[in-house]
């Protein structure tokens, strides 16, 4: 009898405006990592260190966009991926980097870079390699369509182990009481 | 025998005047809710409780209980609009539970758990509402509130200082302090307030103590909040 070789998907990972957290969460599955890595293999992802995004089976996206740079990922990512996992509250509702939202973006490089303490004279960065700031950070899902979303900040490694595989059982993540947490 | 009717085809006893949820959550059956307070007289603005009754929907705060009646609360279509409502609160203000004093006590935070929202699906409005620090022990942050009018009501029928107030319409409808200068500080609100303590999102909070309870010990780690069916209790402890 022929053994079914199965195919492992392949999984592409981000950080965009986001501080990590959720990707060292998501290597606190610990020795489960062994079992995912016989269903998955990776594609981009800082874990790995490859650059360049090929086609996915499943992206997930830690982070949400704070500058040109991050959309032009995440568009990146949407066009390479056929689903695109938003994790954490950054990437679902801008997280901690949206609380600038209330103030406009130049009183804020004014305050970092001119007026507060220690700052003698100091410049805007304006390097054209730098990219630019948005006027606003917003979440993943207002930019492109997102396929599944696991919050938290971040989501515990048990949420997140869960959640991946509802997803790779083929259906929307369902997290119960203990796991679905927005802090 | 007293009067019953039905929720999800379990009976429920009332007594003549009870509305349809305070009836269910003394019978111990949980329909969502965040601007009912079993203390005060209902305001019907959330519709996070709204039931079906003979194919129609309405808020169970402000239905009064009949017999005979049956009542659908925990069905997939009302609770996907429930959620939905929910979505919405979460994008009208600005809802960063991981810095927010009342994550783990909060129940909009809770009922969205519960009702399972993974995303608050619409556009963030991220609105400009800076926070009063005005009062010695009490902060404002207007960023959280879902005006629900529980201060309103607390300090206008228990407190009997009518501090606060709804002001505005629609979408532009915004809780004020009812003091010329606008500020908390210009009332004679003190921490003692029903109004300080009765608020379910984390706008009224006292500046003597933050995060006191461990994140794995506060009132929604311990139980979802519809296995409390009421949380009023739970939560007046904290
Ligand atoms: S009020 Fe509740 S939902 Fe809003 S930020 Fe605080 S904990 Fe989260
Ligand atoms: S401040 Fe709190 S209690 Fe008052 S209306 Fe807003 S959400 Fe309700
Ligand atoms: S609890 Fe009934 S409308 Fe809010």
């Amino acid at each position: 009898m022929d053994t079914v070789v199965k195919k492992k998907l392949k999984v592409a990972t981000t950080s965009l405006a986001g501080c990590f957290g959720c990707h060292m969460s998501f290597l606190d599955i610990d020795e489960r990592l062994f079992d995912l890595l016989e269903l998955i293999a990776f594609d981009r992802t800082p874990l790995t260190d490859i650059k360049e995004l090929g086609e996915c089976d499943i992206g997930i996206i830690e982070g949400g966009l704070c500058n040109a740079e991050n959309v032009h990922v995440l568009r990146e990512f949407r066009r390479q991926c056929k689903l695109l996992i938003a994790i954490g509250a950054c990437a679902i509702n801008g997280g901690l980097p949206a609380q600038r939202n209330q103030l406009s973006l130049a009183l804020i490089l004014e305050e970092v870079y001119h007026t507060s303490v220690g700052l003698a004279n100091g410049l805007i960065p304006n390097d054209p390699e730098l990219p630019l700031p948005l006027a606003k950070v917003r979440p993943l899902h207002e930019v492109v369509r997102i396929d599944y979303f696991i919050p938290g900040c971040p989501p515990s490694a048990d949420a997140i182990w869960k959640a991946l595989n509802d997803i790779l059982a083929g259906h929307a993540p369902a997290l119960g009481h203990g796991l679905i947490h927005y802090d | 025998m007293s009067a019953s009717f039905t929720i999800d085809g379990k009976a429920v006893p009332f007594a003549e005047g009870q509305t349809i949820i305070q009836a269910a959550l003394a019978a111990g059956v949980y329909i969502p809710h965040l601007c009912h307070h079993p203390e005060f007289k209902p305001h019907g603005s959330c519709k996070l409780c709204t039931v079906r009754i003979s194919g129609r929907q309405s808020a169970s705060c402000t239905t009064l209980a009949q017999a005979g009646m049956a009542v659908e609360s925990d069905t997939p279509a009302l609770n996907d609009e429930r959620r939905t409502l929910t979505q919405m609160l979460f994008v009208e203000g600005n809802h960063f539970c991981p810095s927010c004093e009342k994550s783990g006590n909060c129940k909009l935070q809770a009922t969205a758990y519960d009702l399972g929202m993974m995303t608050a699906h619409f556009d963030h409005f991220f609105p400009s509402r800076p926070v009063d620090a005005s009062h010695p022990d009490v902060l404002l942050d207007f960023n959280r509130c879902i005006l629900c009018s529980l201060c309103v009501r607390a300090s206008r029928d228990v407190d009997g200082k009518n501090a606060f107030a709804l002001s505005g319409r629609g979408i532009k409808t915004h809780l004020i302090v009812n003091a010329k200068s606008g500020r908390l500080a210009d009332t004679d609100v003190t921490l003692q307030d029903k109004a300080v303590r009765v608020c379910p999102v984390g706008v009224f909070l006292r500046k003597d103590r933050g995060f006191n309870v461990p994140i794995g010990r506060r009132v929604f780690d311990l139980k979802p909040v519809s296995a409390y069916v009421d949380a009023t209790a739970a939560l007046a402890k904290e």
